[in-house]
């Protein structure tokens, strides 16, 4: 591989630091909006104190990369572990995303996207310090031995902090040759979270956490329905309340700036505020399903369409349809939003937890009338993402950039939960319609799928990559795709994208969380159909899939399928593909007094290489809870335009008691690196839906599942 | 009014109505104590009262009186508390926003039961909402940090 790069100095509280960075395959990367570069740019800096300080040019919300993208960096480098730390890189394009153009954390992407780019800044790094002290000894790198942090040459030795400041005066090398897999210390080893030590003892800071002098806190009334506009305001109580200083509007709502939360809330229940009704009365969930439900009988725009399938569906020996439904979801990651915004005259500096850098820094600059090399952003951990906090259309930042400049003093702006819950930006509802044909052995051989539900990319900057022919990809992704359908003859997928007033968005894994639903639990009612077993019948249409195979067998191995399970339960099956990655999940549930137990679930996954098991399998995890909180409890209510739900108690997500046993296998399958962050989310409704019929022959359609 | 916090008696300027939570994190620098929730359903305010758990988001500051606050910064300085070591080890964290509370409520259950079951943990630990799911790992850092206390370690 040929790359040209620099490395450059730069003066840090740390000491003297080298920093690199790689041109080439930056200049290779989609361009986005033109944007001045704020400043230079550097994925790592070795101090001179022998720190090893790597730059993340993704968000750390729990996923892992922390200490993931370091570990790249650290195999080429052969550093000493130990001494390695990471931080967030500000917002400039240098830390763009090299697949979507854009400094961006989300599609489950950070580690096989940065794969390339993190090992070679360390094969560049430690070139040059190799060279420097080959030069300081007067004999050929080639002689040289670097490892665990130190060049040696015989008894001649140096550390990297010893060796960085005569390493960034060298030219960078033209050429690196990465390791082979062989040859890998660190990576595809267990390797513990590097961000465990703050975040055990409550010093990790969090957007929340932000505080300097002169900071105040707004917390800001927003519409009570989705369409209502703020018509009035009467502050006169709430200005009383002890604490409050200011009270603004913001572009569709009131913020109450105080000295503390605490004060701004009290301030906030004291004020008056008349809104218009929503349009038409505004949307009611109940109603607004009936309207998909209608529309589902009729095809959408088209999406797959190959041989003819009305004629097939009327010819076929049998016919089975079936309708999914699913609500909107509310993402409620533990931190509840927040930004603060310190305006200067014509800059700004913004602390938040972001997915999103250089859109929010776009954004800012264009609300303050500057330009966007005058905005910087601090990106502290994020305490939960799950896609809310990658919002294409900025509304935690812009509306805090609003209220800031608005108050004329630095603000953090804190939702409450009430706020989250209600505030809109939701998975979208969906309603799937499917009918299928089938032949004498019970295949499909005509398939006809319409989904109906709102558009997440129209209206916002992604919609001219991410909507095609009237397409939104991200609404028909694991359906479009599904490897069942390349085995059925005549297929039709076709969308519907009606529009509402409901904010919607990214939800952890996107629109895999209802196609997988529809998909796996068409499957298997086609099996239970034919009479065959769940197993053995996706085998034999998957035949041409041999990961998905690989992924269905091991699951089902591990789980003891074909065993009898324990008395009262059941297991169900589901595979499905997202993200680059195969998951298969198994589950095993039973029923008391009306309630679903998931017991077990067992999980094969094929990521291609697996950079950090250890990670990978506290991902799994995490996705098939957040799965299930989807499964058993998440559903979002409208009536006249309100969100009805409001917090945890009547929003549930699973806890300790109902998490169940994960046992997580993976497969070194040598396929290209996929995601690992979302694809296990999807597999884990279907899963229990299917073991659910299994057990109870009650076939469970919509999301969350609910027993008869 | 006057709150005896991490061991040291500090003087607070708060309304008597104002929750803990509040005091703790705006008024005392204290952010280590996180807020979820604002109504007791989520656990992630969890603090010490004289060695139980609450919930400090719904716990008016002036109900405290001499007793003793014990936050997450108030449980070592370094880390080494047995069950933040267990936590550690076990790998435990991804976000992180929930960890306090979850640290706190499992250090005050295994003050009164120093070998939980399964049944304990699921009973004393439902309170805590982890959003990226580490019910697992907090499971099994918690028999960790039973057996690391047992050993005096």
């Amino acid at each position: 591989m040929t790359i040209s790069r620099r490395g450059f100095l730069q003066a840090s509280a740390a000491g003297l630091v080298v920093s690199f960075y790689v041109p080439n395959i930056v200049k290779a990367m989609p361009k986005a909006a033109p944007q001045p570069l704020p400043q230079a740019n550097a994925f790592v800096r070795i101090g001179t104190d022998d720190s090893v300080t790597v730059m993340l040019a993704h968000s750390e919300m729990g996923q892992g990369i922390w200490t993931g993208l370091a570990m790249l960096i650290a195999e080429e480098l052969d550093c000493d572990w130990s001494k390695v730390r990471s931080e967030h890189a500000p917002a400039a394009m240098v830390y763009a995303h090299p697949a979507f153009g854009m400094q961006a954390t989300g599609g489950s992407s950070s580690t096989w996207v940065e794969f390339d780019r993190y090992r070679n800044v360390g094969a560049v790094a430690k070139d040059m310090l190799v060279r420097a002290a080959a030069a300081r000894w007067n004999v050929a790198p080639a002689a040289c031995k670097a490892a665990n942090g130190v060049v040696t040459h015989g008894k001649d030795r140096l550390t990297y902090g010893q060796l960085a400041e005569a390493a960034m005066k060298l030219a960078p090398p033209t050429k690196v040759v990465l390791k082979q897999p062989k040859d890998w210390k660190l990576i595809g080893t267990n390797v513990r979270r590097i961000d465990t030590p703050e975040k055990i003892t409550g010093k990790a800071q969090f957007g929340i956490d932000v505080h300097f002098p002169g900071l105040r806190t707004a917390v800001v009334l927003r519409p009570p329905a989705f369409g209502a506009t703020l018509v009035k305001f009467d502050a006169s109580a709430a200005l009383k309340v002890p604490g409050v200083e200011k009270v603004v509007p913001t572009a569709n709502g009131v913020a109450v700036v105080a000295a503390h939360f605490w004060a701004a809330k009290l301030g906030r229940d004291a004020l008056k505020v008349e809104w218009t009704k929503p349009a038409d009365g505004g949307v009611d969930s109940v109603k607004l399903l009936g309207e998909f439900r209608t529309k589902a009988r009729t095809t959408g725009a088209i999406v797959v369409d190959a041989g003819k399938v009305d004629t097939a569906l009327a010819s076929a020996k049998s016919k089975l349809e079936a309708q999914f439904e699913f609500p909107y979801l509310a993402h409620a990651p533990m931190e509840p939003l927040n930004c603060t915004v310190k305006i200067d005259g014509d800059r700004c500096e913004i602390w938040t937890g972001t997915q999103m850098q250089t859109l929010e820094q776009g954004v800012a600059a264009k609300i303050l009338g500057t330009t966007p090399d005058k905005v910087t952003i601090h990106t502290p951990f994020l305490g939960g993402g799950f896609g809310r906090r990658g919002n294409p259309v900025s509304d935690f930042v812009s509306e805090a950039v609003i209220v800031a400049k608005a108050a004329g003093v630095p603000v953090k702006v804190v939702w409450t939960r009430e706020d989250d819950i209600r505030g809109g930006y939701y998975r979208p509802a969906y309603v799937h319609r499917i009918q299928v044909g089938v032949d004498a052995n019970g295949n499909p051989i005509a398939w006809d799928h319409v989904v109906v539900g709102q558009s997440i990319m129209a209206g916002t900057p992604f919609e001219a990559f991410g909507i095609k022919n009237g397409i939104d990809g991200s609404s028909v992704e694991g359906l479009a795709d599904s490897p069942y359908l390349d085995e059925t003859p005549a297929k039709r997928v076709s969308l519907h994208s009606p529009k509402t007033p409901i904010p919607v968005l990214f939800w952890r894994s996107v629109g895999n969380t209802h196609t997988a639903f529809a998909m796996e639990s068409m499957i298997d009612e086609l099996a239970a159909a034919a009479g065959k077993d769940p197993l053995a019948f996706r085998l034999a249409l998957l035949k041409a899939k041999p990961r998905h195979v690989a992924a269905l067998k091991l699951a089902a191995e591990k789980a003891g399928w074909g065993t009898p399970p324990p008395a009262g339960h059941a297991r169900g099956l589901a595979v499905h593909e997202s993200f680059g990655s195969i998951v298969a999940e198994c589950a095993e549930v039973s029923v008391d007094q009306g309630r679903i137990k998931v017991h077990a679930v067992t999980a094969a996954v094929d990521c291609g290489t697996a950079v950090n098991p250890l990670g990978i399998e506290a991902q799994i995890q995490s996705a098939i809870a957040f799965g299930l909180s989807a499964a058993l409890h998440g559903k979002l209510t409208l009536a006249n335009g309100q969100v009805q739900e409001s917090n945890f108690h009547d929003y549930p997500v699973v806890r300790m008691h109902e998490m169940p046993r994960v046992a997580v296998h993976l497969i070194a399958s040598g396929a290209k690196m996929g995601g690992i962050g979302e694809p296990a989310t999807a597999p884990i409704a279907p899963a229990v839906a299917n073991a659910i019929f299994a057990l109870t022959k009650q076939r469970l359609r919509s999301l969350p599942l609910r027993l008869a | 009014m006057k709150l005896d916090i991490n061991g040291t008696v500090r003087d607070v300027d708060a309304t008597p109505d104002m929750p803990l939570l509040w005091v703790v994190r705006d008024l005392l620098g204290l952010p280590g104590t996180k807020f979820g929730c604002g109504m007791a359903q989520c656990g992630a305010c969890t603090v010490h009262i004289d060695g139980s758990p609450v919930r400090a988001c719904v716990t008016p500051v002036s109900i405290v009186g001499t007793r003793k606050v014990t936050t997450i910064e108030g449980l070592s300085h370094d880390g080494s508390h047995p069950v933040q070591r267990a936590w550690a080890e076990a790998d435990v964290v991804q976000c992180g926003y929930c960890q306090s509370g979850q640290i706190m409520t499992a250090v005050a259950l295994l003050e009164t039961k120093p070998e939980p079951s399964d049944a304990d943990i699921d009973a004393a630990m439902s309170g805590n909402i982890c959003r990226c799911g580490t019910y697992i790992r907090v499971r099994e850092a918690i028999h960790l940090a039973a057996k690391l206390k047992r050993g005096g370690k």
